[in-house]
């Protein structure tokens, strides 16, 4: 199962565990009533609380806290009803506080899992560590001025899970099918958009290598990346060089270390970046944190369905492979318009129109499915014109770019541009008998044994009806008529 | 009649009822003591024409039947809670030119009852002291002095500028707060009473932080009953402050009912220390035979673990201390000192702003939650914090509330003690317990030293139960009947 790296001296399994700190969806900050919009103004969304002045003090936002339940829920996991919040102390120019509010001993959600979909079909359990809240930092700006440091304290505050992994990852494909589950659960969730550029997920990758079977190795921890190229690519290359160092004789050493997306590499924080003795002690401005379990039950109770049963589901009602299913699922708002597109019509067609039609023109347009060109209603119309014949396939195709194009509706474009399928068989047989009279050097070719020919009359009559032209009966009549 | 300035609350309530004076002559007459009383350097900010306004505000309402319950009262809060628009710099450098945008929750309180705001006054660094000889902004002197002798005494601390105005008849009141005995041990030092509740009665909010697990905000005044009055005013549960209690606050005027019948008394034996005064251990025999008389019973009980306290507090106080003031790093507000990069603008801003005390603290703070060592220091002192609290608890179980003295000694002349930390940390070796435990505390005067200087005794009570404490305390100083005066102001001012 585990996929192996082959080294100049044999072959090494690589370890990873992923930090995944991720932004909560909520109005309001962790501990401060303050906004959380993205791309706002500089330090125009920042509270007294959050900028730490004397005396402010932070007060838990019960929507964070549940938002945090309902995610380690997601992921199966312990939700611990009673967890404590930390300090966490160290200097920096956009940490208000000096110190940041995070859980260290006592999270608020303990032991979970989450099902990988590997690429062959089957799925691989991985274990999620813990899942906890803390505050995000601001953002030190070192590029506006020549010799000064701006301070943006809009992120200050704001609500992060840092959800942990077990070590149980052992590819940079695996980490990236990891983060894509974990996204997908989190979106359908509703508690973090897991916007990568927005930076409202990022990842630390903490990676170590190992003959397999053996004791785990020296790990490095990646820093910060943010996105699931570069967390692919960064264990990719932290692996390499692990291997490398250790079979030139050398031994890796235990520390922090950057991804350069430009150049592609790992390199080591200055020691002075990561020397630090956080000294962590409870937050004495905040009181244990105490769940009441029948609010955690009602949370588990209204849970929406999850990737893993919609699946599940996708594959037993609708009869779709795992893979098709994997992917509608991915996201909530595919799986919803596949289920509206399928519903009552014959959903193996449903699914190859959203996932090759529809995908194909999202892609092209750079959309997302939450917008789509074409409703999940007129997507299912234009199927019942072709399983009603008429419409062909082919036509089909061309309909739909109209659509995309006008949004108008299948039934309104085939009207408009005479579309409907010929099917009646004497204006066939017309077209038929005028091609073979036409192409009669072709005909003879063809009953002398060229039966490949047959596709190019098909083509010629198909191209004299303009395209509309029931194919199975072009096929029938024109087999009859060479034949004859 | 007696002089404004000499007025209580409780008084200075009648008499504005009574129309017998004025908010607006109450304020002026304040104004002039506040102003008289500069020598002492109690007063940080003194803000006059707010205090007018805010008497003119009190006058009108006195004159539509609508008075509030503490309106007309001038007031000295002390420098570490936020005052909106005014400076509020905890005592400190580094806080130099901070003018809050907000208001504290309990001053605002104070306001929204309709007392008045005289001015901010000193205090030890980050209330970081029992002297107030460490002020950033230069030494509060103790009203009082020992008679034949002219030398200054210190106030106490930290809230050494509240007690001083309070005693000098420079404020009717004034609000304190106490994290190690901050409230109790000055009012001792002063001959007034102090009275730090029970921890989460009051909003923290607002409040500069000096230890947060520890600090109560709590009423200075010159009797019980004003205690009463004004801690009324300022207690609640605040929802902007998670350790605040959401529990109502009882009428604690209506529990200074003067009956003490059939309480029980604890006096823990553990305070009988090594070294203390004959003078004290003679004082509190007088207050065991003033509570026995009043037909209360005086039962002997054991805190074992009361010599633990101090280290405990020396620990905890200065970890979190050492959290909290990371803040003042130059970067968004108050003192900046800059350097060639962040670290260099840190050290210059924090070496430059930080008075010695608070760097120790700091210093100590940071080493007890340092890898290594916090399992030994900090953690180690929250379990004797634990088992201190559950001694409490034990005792209470036995006794409604315990009687002790408030201070080992009386003041002390300003520069005694300067040079030896660990004699300064002793003043708080009868109050420090009781933050520790997060229980009700009061300091009542109750007589006075063989160099004629105020002493005080301690009341200490169940959690939320400061009803009974300022009763017993009511009992205490009438049977004391303290009446003795300040050297300064000099005469009846």
């Amino acid at each position: 199962m585990a996929a192996l790296v082959e080294g100049r001296t044999g072959a090494w399994e690589v370890v990873i565990g992923l930090e995944v700190h991720a932004q909560i969806i909520s109005r309001a900050k962790l501990f401060s009533g303050a906004a959380t919009a993205f791309g706002a103004e500089p330090n125009t969304q920042v509270s007294t609380v959050d900028a730490a002045f004397p005396g402010m003090l932070p007060v838990i936002n019960r929507h964070c806290v549940e938002q945090a339940v309902r995610t380690g829920l997601g992921l199966d996991a312990e939700i611990n009803l009673v967890s404590v919040f930390d300090r966490k102390n160290y200097f920096y120019a956009d940490l208000p506080a000096g110190y940041q509010i995070s859980q260290y001993s006592r999270p608020i959600v303990g032991k979970g899992k989450l099902s990988l979909d590997l690429p062959d079909g089957s799925s691989r359990e991985i274990g999620i560590t813990r899942l906890h809240l803390e505050q995000d930092a601001g953002k030190s700006l070192h590029d506006q001025h020549p010799t000064l440091t701006y301070v943006d304290l809009n992120r200050a505050g704001v609500a992060l899970m840092e959800i942990v992994s077990e070590p149980d990852i052992r590819s940079a494909e695996e980490a990236g099918a990891y983060l894509r589950k974990l996204r997908s659960i989190l979106r359908y969730l509703g508690t973090c958009d897991g916007n990568m550029e927005e930076g409202s997920l990022r990842c630390d990758c903490n990676v170590s290598v190992r003959r397999p079977g053996a004791a785990l190795g020296t790990r490095c921890e990646i820093k910060n990346v943010n996105s699931i190229r570069f967390v692919m690519q960064a264990i990719e290359y932290e692996a390499r060089r692990q291997i490398e160092v250790i079979e030139e004789g050398g031994t890796v050493k235990q520390e922090t270390r950057l991804f350069d997306a430009g150049r592609g590499v790992t390199r080591p924080m200055r020691s002075k970046e990561e020397a630090h003795d956080y000294r962590y002690f409870p937050d004495p401005d905040l009181l244990p944190l105490t769940l009441d379990p029948a609010w955690v039950e009602g949370l588990r109770r209204a849970l929406p369905e999850l990737p893993d049963a919609k699946k599940a589901r996708f594959i037993a009602a609708y009869k779709l492979s795992p893979n098709d299913a994997g992917v509608l699922v991915g996201e909530q708002s595919s799986a919803d318009y596949f289920e509206m597109v399928a519903k009552g019509r014959d959903p193996k067609l449903a699914a190859n129109w959203v996932m090759v039609e529809l995908y194909g023109v999202l892609n092209r347009l750079g959309l997302g499915i939450e917008r789509p060109p074409v409703s999940a209603a007129a997507l299912g119309e234009l199927i019942d014109l072709i399983v009603d014949g008429t419409l062909s396939g082919r036509l089909a195709k061309d309909v739909f770019a109209a659509m995309v194009e006008t949004g108008k509706s299948a039934a309104a474009l085939v009207e408009e541009r005479g579309l409907k399928q010929v099917t009646d068989s004497a204006a066939i047989a017309g077209a038929i008998d005028a091609i073979l009279a036409a192409e009669a050097g072709k005909v003879a070719e063809y009953r002398a044994g060229k039966e490949k020919l047959f596709g190019y009359f098909v083509g010629q009559v198909m191209k004299a009806t303009g395209g509309k032209a029931n194919p199975a009966l072009v096929n029938e009549a024109l087999r009859r008529k060479l034949a004859g | 009649m007696a002089a404004l300035t000499d007025l209580t609350i409780a008084e200075a309530r009648d008499g504005l009822a009574a129309r017998k004076f004025s908010a607006r002559e109450l304020a002026e007459a304040h104004i002039a003591a506040m102003v008289r009383a500069r020598p002492l350097n109690a007063y940080l900010v003194e803000t006059p024409e707010r205090a007018l306004a805010m008497a003119a505000a009190s006058d009108a309402r006195i004159a539509r039947g609508e008075a509030l319950p503490m309106d007309g009262m001038p007031l000295a809060i002390k420098d570490l809670f936020c005052t909106e628009g005014v400076l509020t710099t905890a005592g400190s450098r580094i806080l130099a030119g901070f003018a809050p945008p907000y208001e504290s929750t309990v001053t605002g309180k104070l306001w929204q009852a309709g007392a008045v705001m005289l001015g901010k006054v000193n205090m030890d660094e980050f209330a970081m002291g029992s002297s107030n000889a460490t002020c950033a902004h230069g030494a509060v002197e103790n009203p009082w002095r020992r008679p034949g002798d002219n030398r200054p005494l210190v106030p106490g601390g930290s809230s050494g500028g509240s007690a001083a105005a309070v005693a000098a008849r420079a404020a009717i009141a004034a609000t304190g707060t106490d994290t190690g005995g901050s409230i109790r041990q000055p009012a001792s030092f002063c001959g007034i009473v102090g009275m730090k509740p029970t921890y989460g009665r009051c909003s923290r909010w607002g409040i500069v932080a000096f230890a947060s697990s520890l600090d109560q905000a709590g009423p200075m005044t010159r009797s019980v009953r004003d205690a009463a009055i004004m801690l009324k005013a300022m207690a609640g549960h605040d929802p902007k402050d998670s350790t605040s209690a959401p529990l109502p606050v009882p009428d604690f005027e209506a529990a200074l009912t003067g009956e003490i019948k059939g309480l029980r008394i604890g006096i823990p034996r553990e305070y009988r220390i090594e070294g203390m005064p004959a003078e004290i251990e003679a004082l509190w025999q007088r207050g065991i035979d003033w509570i026995k008389a009043a037909g209360a019973e005086p039962i002997e009980i054991s805190l074992k673990l009361t010599k633990y306290a101090l280290p405990a507090y020396y620990i905890i106080a200065p970890a979190e201390a050492s959290s909290n003031l990371a803040r003042y790093d130059g970067v968004r507000f108050g003192l900046r000192v800059p350097g060639q990069s962040l670290d260099e603008m840190y050290e210059n801003t924090r070496a430059e702003g930080f008075g010695p005390e608070v760097r120790r603290r700091i210093l100590i703070g940071t080493y007890v939650l340092s890898a290594g060592y916090y399992d030994a220091y900090y953690l180690k002192a929250q379990q004797v914090r634990t088992l201190i609290a559950r001694d409490f608890a034990a005792a209470f179980e036995r006794c409604d509330a315990l009687l002790t003295p408030t201070a080992p000694s009386a003041a002390f002349a300003l520069g005694e003690k300067q040079d030896d930390p660990i004699a300064m940390y002793l003043n708080d070796v009868f109050t420090v317990p009781v933050n520790l435990a997060g229980l009700p505390g009061i300091s009542v005067p109750a007589g006075l030293s063989a160099e004629g200087l105020p002493l005080g005794l301690q009341v200490i009570g169940r959690a939320f139960d400061e009803a009974t404490v300022l009763r017993v305390g009511g009992v205490i100083e009438s049977a004391a009947g303290f009446a003795a005066r300040p050297a300064l102001p000099p005469g009846d001012g």
